[in-house]
């Protein structure tokens, strides 16, 4: 057969193809024709194939077949083969294929062999692929070269030795006797790779790190002399005397003094030295000047040397060479936490970065701009931020629209301020805002109570000449929802008030929601706001009705249920509707993880998608039982009244409908301050339907519970024998005072084993001089037939002032709970 | 730690490959790929320095690069190594070929790929540099060429196939060949220098 083309034949052969598929049936040719050279085992030419294949294999096509002539090529002889052997070796092989471990002795050879050549190729390829097993085998010879005079094998020996210990951490200790010469070393290329090889150890273990904390020394004297040295055109770049070697060298005092006193004590000459003779005029100079700086940051270094790093950065930011500027910036971030002062000194340099044409330098100006707002400068930078936000590319707008929310949050200097800069970032940025800032807008919002009606005027403003930016919308028609009759009746103090009337803003809220550029959620912050408005606007509620019922039926499930609520408001719960609609009461700060403490609350944040009721009827009881649940603490007797009905939304208003429908109790209806609980079903129907118990076991003393300041509350008891474990109480309420008491509350906790329920009283007025007397029912269920204790709370108005009062009644007959 | 050295031209093809970490081809080519991307985007006035960790699995990689002419030289580090210093490294690379190869230009690149390789090696084993000193590393390339030439070459075929390749005189010819539709035009590099 012919003999195989020379790899200059192929590569020009390849190049003439026109289209890609002319090179791949050519190559495909040329692998065929290779293939079978190989099978036919021709040593002559096998090198040349092989470098055939590594050129095809560069430009993306299979190879994997040459692998194992690889192999024969290391074994070969000729120094020739070896070198593209091993260079395929390293191309092609890798951990992952068996094939390389056969390798291991032919290295092993060569590590040994007379030309030094060859054993630098060895060298070479077991630092650049070998595996943790060839490592573990060869560490051996490869520790005896880092000891060999000759400095050309030497400087591979260490890197290789790295590479070991990377793969292979246990040998480390191995080469540590090794190193003991290195850096008596006068040829730059092995102390430099000297260098490299410690520094990994250091970097590696701890104690490796104190065990060569003792070179520090001898490092700062060879760095002195590569600084005095006068020209040595050897290892000049530019001027500048081996700046590779410098730069390792800098990086290993680094590592070596961090946290070390005395090592950095003893560093601080040489720093100082560098930082001031290195000439800047070039790439060389100022890549040494960075690494300085670094090192000055990271050691414990005094504090004028720190002073003088920091001006180095500053003079970097203001160089006309992209690249310095990018690195002063990133290690500007990296020192802003520790020296904050020194870096403010360069604030506007960094600010005018933001003005810089690229991308990379933008970013990097900009989280330094945020790490540096403080109090002092955060109106001056605030207004560079937001011009930045106004003209920066689109990739940036998210990140620096939550920085500027963060920012303003911690530092605002004024309400108004900060209401103002957030409408900025909505209008200009509004798109690109996250959705969790929408939360915490509206909260921010509800907090500064004074500005409700300039931030609803602005908002307004805002979203009447464009609607298409989401966060903004969500925002605004929340507002507006909550703060519309504000809004309409022109009450601004701050600005001059616009005249806009209800029909206006109905018009703004309805056009959100008909919108096609309007999300699913906005859309529902839109119909909850219009919906709100009917209780703040006086003339245009049959509009509202209107609009409600139209969305009854539509196709978007969420809009639909919330209408079909809302509609069932108008029609059946008209009377709960003003209630239901009030204003937001200002809002605790929630935290961002697991639920808002609704126990606490007294409003409910407004998640935009899991919100679909109105807060319940609820509402107001709870929050006495709360304050209940604050009185007791933390001891054992708990109130009764369960607090998941707030969690329940509006359900719990339903169900406590039924209940009062059931119960048919005598007396006045129920009016909000009575706490009625939602019970637990068994209790009904332990009751039967019944309201008042007449079964009435053999008598039960009656007690009284409580006398003072003319109120006397007496209790009376009565079993069921059908439930033994109830009991009923009826409390009677005298007032033996000149003057009526009114507004009385009675409120009762019981210890945790026990349920309680409260029944309505008949008044909530007890007349003067005992002439009348409010009665309320009580049931206690008390399945364990514990002791009975309660803990009474009462409240009302007498002589025109508001009384309250808490007491504990311990006395209850034992033939009440046994 | 260097993670890759990528050597392409303007229109992406590729002239060395080099990775010093495991990856396999079709993810080395795509890689290959996706770096002459983001590297074709940057103007000229633009920082050489680019961020793409998502390419290689880890936050801690930078894209180093310079343009030379037709070539684009790309070195992707670790944040072990000095920014500066790399620039400068790939500076002495380029010299260091223009050294070997007397006035270097794309088409040395892609005639004498295994020599490139070679001058590599000299430099970066297994990610590390090596040696930054171009004399030395000339001599040292050369001083293997002989070994290599006494041997008889990469041709591996007799001595008369030596004085063939003393003929062929390559840095001359190709500047003056139109090889189908690509008409070359290759400036000097020392222009750039």
């Amino acid at each position: 057969m012919p003999a195989p083309i020379r790899l200059r034949e192929l590569i020009r052969t390849i190049r003439t193809a026109r289209t890609q598929a002319e090179e791949r049936e050519m190559i495909q040719k040329e692998c065929a024709a290779i293939r079978s050279s190989f099978r036919e085992e021709d040593n002559t030419y096998r090198c040349r194939n092989v470098a055939k294949l590594l050129y095809m294999h560069m430009l993306g096509y299979p190879a994997h077949f040459g692998q194992l002539e690889c192999l024969k090529l290391i074994a070969s002889q000729k120094f020739t083969d070896k070198r593209i052997g091993y260079l395929g070796a390293m191309l092609l092989l890798d951990e992952r294929q068996d094939v390389h471990l056969l390798m291991t002795n032919c290295i092993k050879n060569d590590l040994n062999h007379s030309t030094q050549y060859v054993q630098g190729l060895a060298l070479c390829t077991l630092g650049c692929m070998g595996s943790s097993e060839m490592c573990r085998d060869l560490a051996g010879e490869v520790e005896k070269l880092l000891k060999t005079s000759n400095s050309y094998l030497r400087k591979k020996a260490a890197l290789c030795a790295v590479h070991v210990i990377r793969k292979v951490p246990e040998l480390m200790e191995m080469f540590l006797p090794a190193t003991k010469n290195l850096l008596n070393e006068k040829n730059h290329g092995v102390l430099h790779t000297s260098v490299v090889l410690l520094t990994e150890m250091c970097e590696r273990s701890p104690d490796m790190l104190a065990h060569f904390r003792k070179l520090v020394p001898q490092l700062v004297r060879i760095l002195k002399n590569l600084i005095m040295s006068g020209y040595s055109p050897e290892h000049d770049v530019s001027g500048i005397s081996d700046p590779f070697l410098q730069v390792r060298i800098l990086r290993l005092l680094r590592i070596l003094g961090r946290n070390d006193d005395d090592s950095s004590e003893a560093m601080n000459d040489i720093l100082a030295q560098v930082a001031t003779n290195t000439e800047t005029s070039k790439n060389v100079g100022n890549a040494i000047l960075y690494e300085t700086v670094l090192t000055i940051m990271d050691i414990k270094s005094e504090s004028g040397l720190r002073v003088l790093a920091i001006n180095i950065l500053g003079r970097f930011l203001l160089n006309n060479d992209k690249n310095i500027r990018y690195v002063a910036l990133t290690s500007l971030l990296k020192t802003v936490q520790t020296d904050h002062n020194a870096v403010q000194r360069h604030r506007s340099t960094i600010v005018d970065c933001l003005k810089d044409l690229d991308v990379s330098i933008k970013r990097r100006a900009m989280e330094l701009s945020f790490a540096l707002v403080n109090g002092n400068n955060v109106r001056g930078m605030m207004k560079e931020l937001l011009y930045f936000l106004d003209s920066c590319e689109p990739e940036f707008k998210a990140d620096c629209a939550s920085g500027i929310f963060l920012a303003a949050e911690k530092y605002a200097p004024s309400k108004r301020w900060h209401i103002d800069t957030i409408m900025r970032v909505l209008t200009t940025a509004g798109s690109y805002v996250r959705d969790d800032a929408v939360p915490n807008l509206i909260q921010l919002i509800t907090n500064s109570v004074e500005m409700h009606a300039y931030t609803v005027q602005r908002l307004y403003k805002a979203i009447l000449g464009d609607y298409s930016q989401q966060p903004l919308v969500q925002v605004a028609s929340w507002c507006i929802g909550e703060y519309g009759d504000l809004l309409v009746s022109g009450q601004c103090e701050e600005e001059e008030p616009i005249q806009a009337t209800e029909d206006e803003v109905l018009d703004i809220l309805e056009s959100v929601l008909i919108s096609n550029m309007s999300a699913s959620v906005t859309r529902g912050y839109a119909l909850t706001a219009i919906m709100k408005l009917s209780t703040r606007f006086t003339c245009t509620v049959n509009r509202i009705k209107k609009v409600v019922s139209i969305y009854g039926s539509s196709i978007d499930v969420e809009l639909q249920q919330r209408a079909v609520e809302y509609n069932a408001l108008f029609k059946k719960y008209d009377h709960m509707r003003p209630a239901l609609l009030e204003r937001m009461p200002v809002m605790e700060k929630v935290t961002t993880n697991g639920p808002t403490e609704i126990v606490q609350t007294n409003g409910e944040t407004e998640p935009a998608v899991l919100e679909t009721k109105p807060p319940p009827s609820g509402l107001q009881p709870a929050s006495q039982a709360n304050d209940l649940l604050d009185l007791l603490g933390g001891s054992d007797i708990t109130p009764v009244i369960p607090t998941a009905p707030t969690s329940k939304p509006a359900s719990a208003g339903g169900e406590l409908l039924d209940l009062l429908g059931d119960l048919n109790l005598t007396g006045s209806p129920v009016s909000a301050p009575v706490p009625q609980i939602a019970q637990p079903p068994f209790l009904l129907d332990g009751l039967s339907s019944q309201p008042l118990f007449n079964d009435i076991a053999a008598g039960i003393p009656s007690i009284t519970a409580y006398n003072k300041n003319g109120l006397k509350i007496d209790f009376t008891f009565e079993r069921s024998n059908t439930n033994p474990s109830v009991t009923v109480i009826t409390i009677q309420a005298s007032n033996s005072t000149e003057l009526d008491m009114t507004d009385f509350v009675f409120q009762a906790a019981v210890p945790k084993t026990f349920q309680l329920q409260l029944l309505s009283p008949s008044s909530s007025v007890i007349p003067a001089f005992n002439s009348g007397t409010i009665t309320q029912v009580i049931k206690v269920l008390n399945p364990q037939k514990q002791q009975l204790r309660m803990r009474i709370k009462l409240t009302y108005n007498h002589k025109g002032s508001a009384m309250q009062d808490l007491a504990e009644v311990n006395n209850f007959p034992p033939q009440s709970w046994q | 730690m260097i993670n890759a050295i990528l050597v392409f031209n303007n229109h992406g093809k590729p002239r060395l490959v080099r990775f010093y970490q495991h990856l396999a081809e079709e993810v080395q080519q795509q890689i290959v790929r996706e770096v002459f991307h983001l590297v074709l985007k940057r103007d000229d006035h633009i920082c050489n320095f680019l961020e793409c960790g998502s390419l290689f699995g880890g936050s801690d990689y930078k894209l180093i690069y310079r343009h030379y002419a037709t070539l684009y030289f790309v070195f992707c580090v670790d944040s072990s190594e000095s920014e500066l210093g790399i620039l400068d490294l790939i500076q002495v690379f380029v010299e260091t070929l223009d050294k070997c190869f007397e006035n270097v230009c794309e088409l040395d690149l892609i005639f004498h790929m295994d020599k490139v390789h070679h001058i590599l090696q000299e430099m970066v084993i297994g990610g590390m540099v090596l040696e930054t000193n171009m004399n030395e590393i000339v001599a040292q390339v050369e001083a293997q060429s002989k070994l290599e030439k006494a041997e008889g070459g990469l041709s591996a075929a007799p001595s008369r196939a030596v004085s063939a390749v003393k003929n062929i005189n390559l840095p001359e010819i190709p500047r003056n060949i139109n090889i189908g539709d690509i008409n070359i035009k290759v400036p000097n590099l020392s222009q750039f220098m």
